[in-house]
């Protein structure tokens, strides 16, 4: 009995979570859909726009500072010894510099972005949800999700590529500093080393699903919060829940493209 | 100027609104009795359209709300003003800014127009001196004005108030029912006000209904209901009456 009554309560589990799994990925979609019928329907909003992409500019610029530095610093030091065991330590900046502009600068920023922002925006919408700021928009006869949620999805988009731009820079100055710590070697060499190096086909790609990655981000955490219920309970579940699903949907949506890209391109 | 016939509204299986049919003349203050929780509030939220009804019909200046496009509601809901529970005040704009917020969007005012327009307005909800502060600096009556004064600042023909005084002390309570009364007189407005506070009902009231069991039960003047012998008038009012004082 009690061994049924456990399963029963796992299934309920299941039935539960995985319910609630389609539910969002079936709100994600009508969202999406939904982005793309207003994002072009005059009055666009581009102060609301320039607005948010100050703000969350300033917002994430800090850590993502410290973390693009510390990453660059660390993924140096923890490469060096590997290469010296082969005699390869030569080819340290350039290895370094692939892994960053690739791969390393893109996710890291989008991951920290979306624990800063997504997070942000679900808490902020789920808090206008629950307080009818966002009926009392409605009533006004403003289109509540034109002002709050593509104007968001928007600045997403495009701040995180200009955000993640920079912290390939701050991670590869951090490489340099990782490197004259471990070995003697001059900024020229160093440069020289990683521009040789780094391809414009290593560079497009990381860039470029970097506005994939904000557009999740933006994505997930609007549609956490403008669905928001429960009062204030709700508002925290859609914050945390923003994070976690935006994370995940990064990190697939990474795999894919890395799939796809090497699948074009398989000589990069 | 205002039909509502037989209107529905269902969540699951619980049915709210029951076939609900109600009528309000131009400039008539029509208050909406009802014990919490009798769809009051969803009844308001029905009219305005931010819940589908599942049938029925609502007219608003003779158009049919429920069969309008969103371009032609929102064309709609530019005459309509509506007061919300909680005030609902954006809080990420100062009090300066809910107020601008729709004159921005529906009007060709110039920024100057639009500052004599904020301080006319905050002078007749009598909070001059709250432009610039944020609405977590407000106290809760204070919330209420300025969300009156965002609702009238576009000089809408048709108020909804939804529990207005509702968390407010009876002083309180009288200043913004008597607000409320001095407004509609003034802007000549014809008001939907839900309520359960009988206070605020004798002064704003030219009429009432009760809403019970999804349906409107009664109908009459404010002081008709109070004074009915009907069991459950009698039970519904007879708590309120002692807080309640009258139009003075």
């Amino acid at each position: 009995m009690k061994s049924q009554s456990l399963h029963r309560k796992i299934y309920k589990s299941f039935e539960k979570k995985s319910g609630n799994f389609f539910e969002t990925i079936g709100g994600l979609t009508e969202f999406t859909i939904l982005f793309f019928k207003n994002v072009f329907k005059p009055p666009y909003e581009i102060e609301q726009i320039r607005k948010h992409m100050d703000v969350l500019g300033i917002q994430t610029f800090p850590i993502v500072s410290l973390t693009g530095f510390i990453i660059g610093l660390v993924i140096t030091m923890q490469t060096q010894p590997v290469l010296v065991r082969f005699g390869a330590e030569a080819f340290l900046p350039g290895s370094v510099g692939i892994s960053i502009v690739r791969e390393l600068g893109p996710v890291i920023t989008a991951l920290i972005f979306a624990g800063r922002v997504s997070s942000g925006i679900g808490a902020e919408l789920g808090s206008m949800r629950v307080t009818e700021q966002i009926d009392a928009m409605e009533v006004g006869a403003v289109n509540p999700f034109k002002y709050l949620v593509v104007t968001r999805i928007f600045a997403c988009t495009f701040i995180l590529p200009i955000l993640t731009v920079y912290v390939i820079f701050i991670a590869l100055f951090g490489a340099y500093v990782a490197v004259i710590l471990v070995q003697n070697m001059n900024f020229d060499y160093f440069t020289g080393a990683v521009i040789k190096s780094v391809e414009l086909g290593d560079a497009i790609p990381g860039i470029a699903k970097t506005f994939g990655f904000g557009f999740i981000v933006g994505l997930v955490g609007t549609y956490k919060g403008y669905t928001a219920t429960n009062g204030t309970e709700g508002v925290g579940k859609a914050s945390t829940t923003a994070v976690v699903v935006s994370s995940i949907l990064i990190l697939i949506f990474d795999m894919i493209l890395v799939k796809i890209t090497l699948w074009l391109w398989p000589t990069i | 100027m205002v039909t509502v016939e037989k209107l529905s509204k269902s969540f699951g299986s619980h049915l709210v609104l029951d076939e609900v049919s109600l009528n309000v003349e131009e400039a008539e203050n029509l208050v909406v009795f009802g014990r919490s929780g009798t769809g009051k509030s969803v009844l308001l939220k029905c009219m305005i359209r931010l819940m589908e009804p599942n049938k029925g019909s609502v007219k608003i200046f003779g158009k049919e709300v429920l069969h309008l496009k969103m371009d032609e509601l929102n064309e709609l809901r530019q005459q309509m003003g509506f007061l919300f529970q909680g005030a609902a005040l954006y809080d990420s704009m100062s009090v300066r800014g809910n107020l601008e917020f729709p004159l921005i969007r529906h009007s060709n005012l110039t920024p100057k127009e639009r500052e004599l327009k904020i301080k006319d307005v905050l002078e007749k909800v009598s909070l001059e001196e709250a432009i610039d502060k944020m609405p977590a600096d407000l106290s809760g009556g204070m919330k209420k004005r300025i969300g009156l004064a965002r609702s009238i600042i576009t000089e809408p023909k048709l108020m909804l108030y939804d529990e207005p005084t509702t968390g407010l002390d009876p002083i309180t309570t009288k200043e913004i029912s008597k607000l409320i009364l001095d407004l509609q007189k003034e802007l000549k407005m014809t008001s939907i006000i839900v309520t359960h506070d009988i206070l605020c009902a004798r002064i704003i009231a030219d009429r009432a209904v009760v809403l019970e069991e999804g349906k409107i039960q009664y109908s009459g003047d404010i002081g008709e209901l109070t004074s009915s012998r009907d069991p459950f008038l009698k039970n519904f009012f007879s708590d309120e009456i002692i807080k309640g004082n009258g139009r003075n």
